[in-house]
């Protein structure tokens, strides 16, 4: 074996190893490196009451009240949903329909929420195809991405494209 | 590949590509930037934010490209000691840092009136940071030795162990949930309507041809360095020789 090869195999396998330790390590981690949970991940108690996490889901058609600065919506995954309590500014893209995120910790069977965050989706149009694919019935709200792991074959919170 | 091993001919491409990528990244950017910055809609739900879009993406992608490049040359550097790779891989990573910057950049500016913050510690963001932190340790340990051969090794081993970072940056808005949105690219096409895809791809073509064009002008700097290098060094070796 010429030394070339012998140093080709080396970094072969050194990248090789290196990233099934990554690989491991992440998938180790999985549960601290997504950012968010789902509705349906606190529906099946997989977050302690007091706990500091963030949530993720659709705003609820209908369910956002708004009281000065005191506001009240629900979040929704379309198979759970969580009742969120917030004081304080919203982000301009925040609207019933939208992703959103939310950090805080469920008291009593309501988030409270210290930090509102608006997710923002790969969908990027002028108004005017927005408008016209309303119009024809082809519009599809949401946003945000199901969580990688879906217990009891929980839907994704996006609606299928 | 191993043609390319020899500096001349190596020079004789890089030198025979350098009109081409440069008149054609004036070009793109006289034809797209009017268009990304101006004519191009506002988008429905950004409005005129998604032009930082087309500054943004561009970014992100040579970041990525360059940090590719850099990798494989590293590669070629260890294994069959090319000559030219290590002088490549130098000569193009403060571009991919200057890149990596400008889509951290680009990235909270958009991030502040969007999602309503500059910066959260979600897969992609803080793997992308891990991308600008990776150029610069590399750079940093390129310069760091007296003798530059052995900042090559060191820094070509960085090189290729940092390329783990490159699929866990494009992959991470798919295997985890995060802040950051997944990407437009779709089985079959794009989730981004034409009027915006236009001057995307026109800006994408040219901070490709201008990363290339610059990119060989830094060759022909680090090659005259090396050569600097040996000169001097002969100097002294010459000078030296009668006293003893």
């Amino acid at each position: 074996m010429t030394r070339k090869r012998r140093r080709l195999y080396f970094v072969m396998l050194g990248l090789l190893g290196l990233g099934g330790g990554v690989a491991l390590a992440l998938t180790a981690f999985q549960d601290n490196i997504v950012f968010f949970r789902s509705p349906t991940e606190v529906a099946a108690g997989k977050v302690a009451a007091n706990q500091r996490v963030r949530i993720g889901g659709l705003v609820e058609n209908g369910s956002l009240v708004k009281n000065g600065e005191n506001i009240s919506f629900s979040v929704t995954d379309m198979s759970n949903t969580l009742k969120v309590q917030y004081t304080g500014l919203l982000p301009d893209l925040f609207r019933e329909g939208q992703g959103i995120i939310a950090e805080g910790q469920m008291k009593g069977g309501v988030f409270v929420a210290s930090e509102v965050l608006a997710k923002h989706d790969e969908n990027y149009m002028p108004k005017e195809v927005a408008d016209a694919l309303k119009k024809s019935g082809h519009w599809q709200e949401g946003g945000v991405q199901a969580p990688p792991r879906q217990e009891g074959g929980a839907p994704s919170a996006t609606p299928a494209k | 590949m191993h043609r390319f091993a020899n500096p001349t001919t190596f020079m004789r491409i890089a030198n025979a590509v350098f009109p081409w990528a440069a008149g054609l990244a004036v070009v793109l950017f006289l034809a797209g930037l009017p268009i990304a910055l101006v004519t191009s809609p506002p988008d429905y739900q950004q409005g005129d934010t998604v032009r930082l879009f087309y500054i943004h993406v561009p970014s992100a992608w040579i970041s990525l490209l360059v940090y590719g490049s850099m990798a494989v040359s590293s590669a070629a550097f260890l294994i069959w000691r090319h000559p030219m790779a290590n002088v490549s891989a130098r000569a193009i990573a403060p571009m991919g840092a200057t890149f990596t910057g400008l889509a951290l950049i680009t990235g909270m500016l958009w991030g502040q009136p969007m999602w309503g913050t500059f910066w959260v510690w979600d897969a992609r963001l803080t793997s992308f940071l891990l991308l600008f932190f990776l150029y610069l340790g590399y750079i940093a340990l390129a310069d760091a030795f007296e003798d530059p051969e052995r900042g090559d090794k060191a820094a070509a081993i960085l090189a290729v162990v940092g390329s783990v970072n490159l699929p866990i940056i494009h992959f991470s808005v798919e295997w985890w949930n995060t802040l950051h949105q997944p990407s437009i690219v779709k089985m079959g096409g794009f989730t981004v309507d034409g009027s915006i895809l236009l001057p995307l791809f026109l800006m994408l073509g040219a901070f490709t041809c201008y990363t290339v064009a610059v990119w060989v002008l830094r060759l022909r700097a680090e090659l005259l360095a090396v050569k600097l290098r040996n000169a001097r060094m002969s100097e002294v070796s010459l000078s030296r020789m009668p006293a003893e």
